[in-house]
């Protein structure tokens, strides 16, 4: 198959959906790769390269949408582009299938098959294609650095012969991808950062990153984010209210605001009001990457750094990926490729669009003439966060019932017990003389004892427990000691002997106890 | 002194014997429950002494000295990681010590029976009241003679069969003591022969142990009916051999057990010895040890899922199909790669098992527990109940090395925190922390409760090698993707990693 990838026609964007790295690896799918003259070039990718990697370049947008079945774009293909479309042409490109009717509808009817990269479901086997996640990155990394671009301090707190410099205080607004990525520059830039979402669950992660996760004081029953495809999900008034409350408390101290809270489909959420700004110090900056969608800072304007009355700056960029174009294209191209190893099982350069594979399936919009948005849930879960299920609690009966049952049943036991041992003693004391059912009385209480005593010893005091009573079995010494004053020379010796031994194993035994004991210790 | 004396002297002692074993329950009244049973020792040796029947007093105080030097040598000078080894051959003596005294009182029935023999006497004596011959006899005689004299035939008998099971339990565990010896002291060892830890029978198995003892019962049943010495000679050597034979086919994982088993039967020597000498207290402390090793027998084979019987039959039971297939790889850590997730973790416990005591590492976990104590983390110790050689075995070298007790956690208390936990630090254990367990229902170990520290975010393995563990079996957890390998003497390991965490 021929994989082509035009020049963008997007004012402004410099990003390209196929890089010389990318080209070889499409090509060792069997696959020939083809590229517009001067497409890489705002990336930093020269037609030189791409030929050096074996591409074809072609002279005209034109041409290249002619010969190429599958076609590779970043952004969403205009009127004209729509129109090259021909039957059985591929094309893998951001679509923005919920707002974008008339497209999908020209590329059905024009029979061509439309795979829309954010529609990649949030699975993990398809990390490796989800090109939001990967321009999120780059967003909230570049987000930082334009904050830090606007902002007159250093990031990071130091102390100089010059005087003192305190660190600057970040607060991340969404801790999604982007945010995820902004807490991390920014806390490697030294800033004390701050990180709120509406979703506690990533808290841990916020924290794992190094930034403080800001709680909000307020009791109520979370949406669970897995449930919602990892995304987040609209809040109850009371949480706005609550959560606005906390950012009014933070908005004097903070120097850099980041706000990336989107939800899928729907215009940003307000969350940094204009009185949030006005109580900013001046030569603070806000980063609103939501500017797109609206803005999360209703004083945004978008595509545009402004600076308000009190010297606040809020900046409204949306092309923080175009900005970073050659990082961008070398991470989207990537997606694209994966897309299409994905595409092409047998890695013969036969492309084979499985409708049955979820990753696939989700993202295409339009096959064979049909309009395949918006697709069914996935059958996987998006985050493997299950709810933990407790441990049933029994009601007070039936903890009765099974407190009666167990007591009946050690009860049957003790008395199966009693029962055979008695019978055991009585048929002795049949036929045994008196003079040793005496010693043998002796002997059951004995044993009886001893069963009682050691349950209770702990698990801790085993070892002495067994010096112990190593010890005490030597009280073998008072046969010895009454037989060594025999006439008998031989049971005089033997009888020494015995002596010797248990005096060593009393002496030993006691003193080992001893030592060990006297280890123990509390904290 | 009057015998009545002694008798309520006894009585003393076997409360206070009671006491110091029912005082071990907690670690503070344990150190007050051993002077209980010095206590007690002391005054049933002193009413011994000064009691009838003893002479040659200053003999015995002469022998008891010795044997105090001795043992006071033995005692001071082990290292606690060989506790299990003192315990074992300790318990050799009380068998052999058994032995002896049997022999004695065989060899006095004999000698009575000569001596009414001389005065033309009947011996045993025929029921009824004794005639005025042989009660002037009876009076010259010693104690114990006297007390066999009294006798008839019914209840000499019943002696023969006491002392018989005195000497042949006392056999038994004499061989099989320091057998044990050997498995567990391995290398270092004192004895002439190194015995390893692999379970090996002569052939035959244990048809031999049963042929043995089916021939001992034959000998006590010929030497009841009179056939003399060489009966009760044979006897003690077939007692000999099923004590080597027994514990030889025993593998060194299953030593706990085995040692508690032959601290109980040192006790039912005892106790079989106190019935053919008439004595009370020794039936008393006999009936109170044996019963007591075998209650720790039974807990150590209930928290192994194995039944008593075939930890003595030696091996595990067949497995009845193949073992699952472990899949992965073992990834090796450095010691910083440790230091950093340590410094990372609230949370830490750490599995000491039976590669702790043999590296002597005590020192170095109790060090690494102060200072991630000192940093605010939360420390603590899970403790399997077959860790170790010796039931308890771990809890006395964390001890001597002054790791406090509240932070030394059983198996129960500890298994449910397991998931919450940041870092788990597994030394020298392998089979007690082996998920296979509950896993694998073919592997050998299969229902054994174990620690289940794979829950815990991030495993950390001191090992010294990739081999496996006591039962030979493979450990799926080394395998596991939050498993890290971190090969080594556990003790050089150990003092890596704390120069890296200040």
């Amino acid at each position: 198959m021929k994989i082509g990838a035009p020049k963008e026609t997007f004012p402004g964007e410099n990003r390209v959906a196929m890089t010389p790295v990318s080209a070889r690896d499409l090509q060792k799918l069997g696959h020939e790769c083809l590229i517009e003259a001067g497409a890489g070039a705002n990336a930093g990718f020269s037609d030189a390269d791409y030929e050096a990697a074996g591409v074809q370049v072609f002279k005209t947008a034109a041409a290249l949408w002619k010969a190429a079945d599958i076609v590779a774009k970043v952004r969403q293909p205009d009127d004209a582009e729509l129109k090259r479309l021909r039957d059985g042409q591929t094309l893998i490109s951001f679509f923005n299938p919920a707002g974008n009717e008339a497209g999908l509808e020209a590329a059905r009817a024009k029979g061509a098959s439309v795979i829309a990269m954010e529609m990649v479901p949030r699975i993990s086997r398809a990390q490796k294609m989800d090109a939001l996640s990967s321009m999120a990155n780059v967003a909230g990394y570049r987000a930082v650095i334009e904050a830090g671009n606007n902002f007159g301090r250093f990031f990071t707190g130091q102390i100089t012969a010059a005087g003192k410099v305190p660190p600057a205080k970040v607060l991340i607004v969404g801790a999604g991808v982007a945010g995820l990525a902004a807490i991390g520059t920014s806390t490697s830039l030294g800033a004390v950062t701050y990180a709120f979402d509406v979703r506690p669950e990533v808290a841990e992660q916020v924290e794992s990153m190094g930034a403080e996760f800001v709680y909000l004081d307020f009791e109520e029953e979370q949406q669970d984010g897995a449930a919602t495809g990892g995304y987040a999900s609209v809040s109850s008034p009371e949480f706005r209210e609550a959560q606005l409350a906390k950012f009014r408390e933070l908005a004097p101290e903070m120097d850099i605001v980041i706000t990336t809270a989107l939800i899928p489909n729907r215009e940003a959420p307000e969350l940094w009001t204009e009185d949030m700004v006005a109580a900013m110090k001046p030569g603070s900056v806000i980063v609103d990457l939501a500017a797109e969608k609206g803005g999360n800072c209703k004083l945004t304007v978008k595509d545009e750094k402004i600076v308000t009355d009190n010297g606040v700056t809020i900046i409204g960029y949306t092309d923080f990926p175009s900005r970073m174009a050659t990082q961008s294209s070398n991470l989207y191209a990537t997606n694209i490729r994966h897309m299409l190893t994905d595409l092409t099982p047998d890695k013969d350069g036969v492309v084979v669009h499985d409708m049955d594979d979820d990753v696939i399936r989700g993202a295409t919009v339009t096959h064979a003439g049909e309009i395949t948005y918006p697709p069914p849930p996935p059958k996987v879960q998006a985050i493997a966060a299950r709810p933990q299920e407790k441990p049933k609690e029994l009601t007070p009966e039936e903890k009765r019932a099974r407190e009666v049952a167990a007591f009946k049943a050690q009860t049957r036991n003790q008395v199966t017990l009693l029962g055979i041992g008695g019978a055991l003693v009585l048929a002795m004391g049949l036929i045994a003389p008196a003079s040793f059912m005496q010693h043998f009385i002796v002997f059951v209480l004995a044993v009886f004892i001893g069963f009682q005593v050691i349950w209770n010893v702990s698990h801790s005091l085993h070892t002495p427990l067994m010096a112990v009573t190593n010890a005490i079995s030597s009280i073998i010494i008072l046969g010895a000691l009454m037989q060594v004053g025999s006439s008998s020379v031989l049971i005089t010796i033997l009888a020494a002997l015995g002596i010797f031994m248990a005096a060593i194993n009393i002496f030993g035994g006691f003193l080992v106890t001893r030592r060990m004991l006297a280890m123990f210790q509390k904290s | 002194m009057d015998f009545g004396f002694t008798i309520a002297a006894y009585a003393v002692a076997g409360v206070l014997f009671i006491l110091s074993l029912g005082g071990l329950s907690g670690q503070e009244s344990a150190k007050r429950a051993v002077w209980y049973g010095i206590a007690g020792m002391a005054i049933a040796v002193l009413a011994t002494l000064i009691g009838p029947g003893s002479g040659l007093w200053l003999m015995s105080l002469v022998l008891i000295a010795g044997g105090a030097a001795i043992g006071y040598q033995l005692a001071t000078r082990v290292q606690m990681t060989q506790m299990p080894e003192l315990v074992a051959i300790m318990h050799s003596l009380v068998g052999l010590a058994a032995v002896f005294v049997g022999f004695n009182a065989h060899v006095e029935i004999g000698r009575v029976a000569s001596i009414f023999a001389g005065e033309g006497l009947p011996f045993p004596q025929p029921d009824g009241p004794l005639s005025t011959e042989a009660y002037a006899l009876l009076g010259t005689l010693s104690n114990f003679a006297e007390l066999i004299g009294k006798k008839t035939a019914v209840e000499i008998g019943i002696l023969r069969v006491e002392l018989v099971l005195g000497v042949w339990i006392g056999a038994v565990t004499f061989t099989g003591s320091v057998v044990a010896y050997g498995k567990l002291s391995g290398n270092s060892s004192l004895l002439p022969v190194k015995i390893d830890t692999a379970a090996r029978q002569l052939p035959g198995g244990h048809l031999l142990n049963a042929a043995a003892a089916a021939g001992s019962a034959l000998l006590l049943v010929l030497y009841l009916s009179g056939s003399g010495t060489w009966a009760l000679v044979l006897l003690t050597l077939l007692g000999l051999f099923i004590g080597y034979h027994l514990i030889m086919g025993i593998g060194g994982a299953d030593m706990p057990v085995v040692v508690s088993m032959l601290n109980s039967y040192s006790g039912w020597a005892a106790a079989a010895i106190g019935f053919s000498l008439g004595n009370d207290l020794l039936i008393v402390v006999g009936a109170l040890v044996g019963s007591s090793g075998a209650i720790l027998s039974y807990i150590m084979c209930k928290a192994m899922n194995r039944s008593f019987i075939s930890v003595i039959l030696g091996g595990f039971g067949g497995a009845s199909g193949p073992a699952m297939a472990v899949e992965g790889e073992q990834i090796a850590i450095e010691a910083d790669g440790v230091a950093y997730a340590l410094d990372e973790a609230d949370s830490v416990i750490i599995v000491p098992g039976y590669g702790m005591a043999v590296a002597q590492a005590q020192q170095s976990v109790s060090e690494l527990t102060r200072k991630l104590r000192a940093k605010g983390k939360e420390v603590r110790f899970a403790i399997h109940p077959v860790a170790g050689r010796l039931p308890g075995h771990m809890n006395v070298l964390l001890a001597e090395a002054k790791v406090p007790y509240d932070i030394v956690m059983e198996m129960d208390e500890i298994n449910a925190d397991f998931p919450d936990t940041d870092v788990v630090i597994v030394i020298g254990s392998n089979d007690i922390v082996n998920p296979a367990a509950q896993e694998d229902p073919n592997s050998p170990i299969a229902g054994m409760p174990v620690l289940e520290v794979w829950k815990a975010k991030q495993v950390f393995v001191s090992k010294r090698g990739q081999g496996t563990g006591y039962s030979g079996i493979e450990n799926p957890l080394f395998y596991k993707d939050n498993t890290r390998m971190f090969y080594g003497d556990a003790k050089q390991s150990l003092d890596k990693l704390l120069t890296l965490i200040d």
